[in-house]
């Protein structure tokens, strides 16, 4: 069977009990198709970057799937038809990652990237762009 | 006097630049992850663009890893397309 991670985003009015239901009836989808769920990760009400479908906020919800590619079409198709979910993104991967992912973990992982090279506007330590300034994009 | 400081500092400066090393390359690099917003805003503009890999010093294959990353991220919103 494929790995897969999917994400998805429910609508803001919905509550986060209708999208632990959402999360079951996807569940029931993938096993009744032969696959099944490794990890459900909520992500909880996050601000988009930009509107989606008239929201500017949506329920985060990261799954880690393993299952038969059909079982996961079926499973998008009903996404589909779902109008509480704004959006959905199915990625196939190699291995499915332990434990919480990047999202999850932002705020201790801060702490020992502190010494490396920033972005645009933080410390050029590592990179030689000395006396230029940068250009702009 | 002026001109002796102003020829200090150039030969302090010459004009070879120091080689870039490709921050994804090499022991205990990142690992590249759409989910990762806080890692890929480091590469991208303040407009919201894909910073080029000339300017980051990204290896080709690991730019093109990211380019997808960030397309990824903005897909399910959490990336901004364009900053106005």
């Amino acid at each position: 069977m494929a790995l897969y991670e999917h994400i998805f985003l429910a609508r803001q009015d919905v509550s986060p009990q209708q999208v632990e239901e959402m999360v079951a009836n996807m569940t029931g989808v993938l096993t009744a198709g032969g696959g099944k769920i490794t990890k459900n990760e909520y992500w909880g009400l996050k601000s988009l970057s930009y509107r989606i479908k008239k929201n500017r906020k949506a329920h985060y919800s990261l799954l880690n799937i393993d299952a038969p590619a059909a079982a996961v079409a079926e499973m998008e198709r009903q996404m589909r038809i779902n109008e509480d979910i704004l959006r959905f993104m199915t990625v196939r991967v190699d291995e499915l990652e332990e434990g919480p992912s990047a999202m999850m973990q932002k705020r201790d992982r801060d702490d020992d990237r502190g010494d490396r090279p920033g972005g645009p506007r933080g410390d050029r330590g590592g990179f030689d762009r000395g006396d230029r300034r940068p250009r702009r994009f | 006097m002026a001109i002796k400081d102003l020829t200090t500092t150039q030969a302090r400066r010459p004009f070879q630049r120091r080689r870039k090393t490709c921050p994804f390359s090499g022991p205990n690099a990142p690992k590249i992850d759409y989910k990762d917003v806080r890692l890929l805003s480091r590469y991208v503009s303040e407009r919201g663009k894909i910073v080029p890999s000339r300017i980051t010093a990204v290896s080709a294959l690991k730019q093109r890893e990211l380019a997808r990353a960030i397309k990824r991220a903005r897909f399910i919103g959490i990336m901004p397309y364009a900053v106005q």
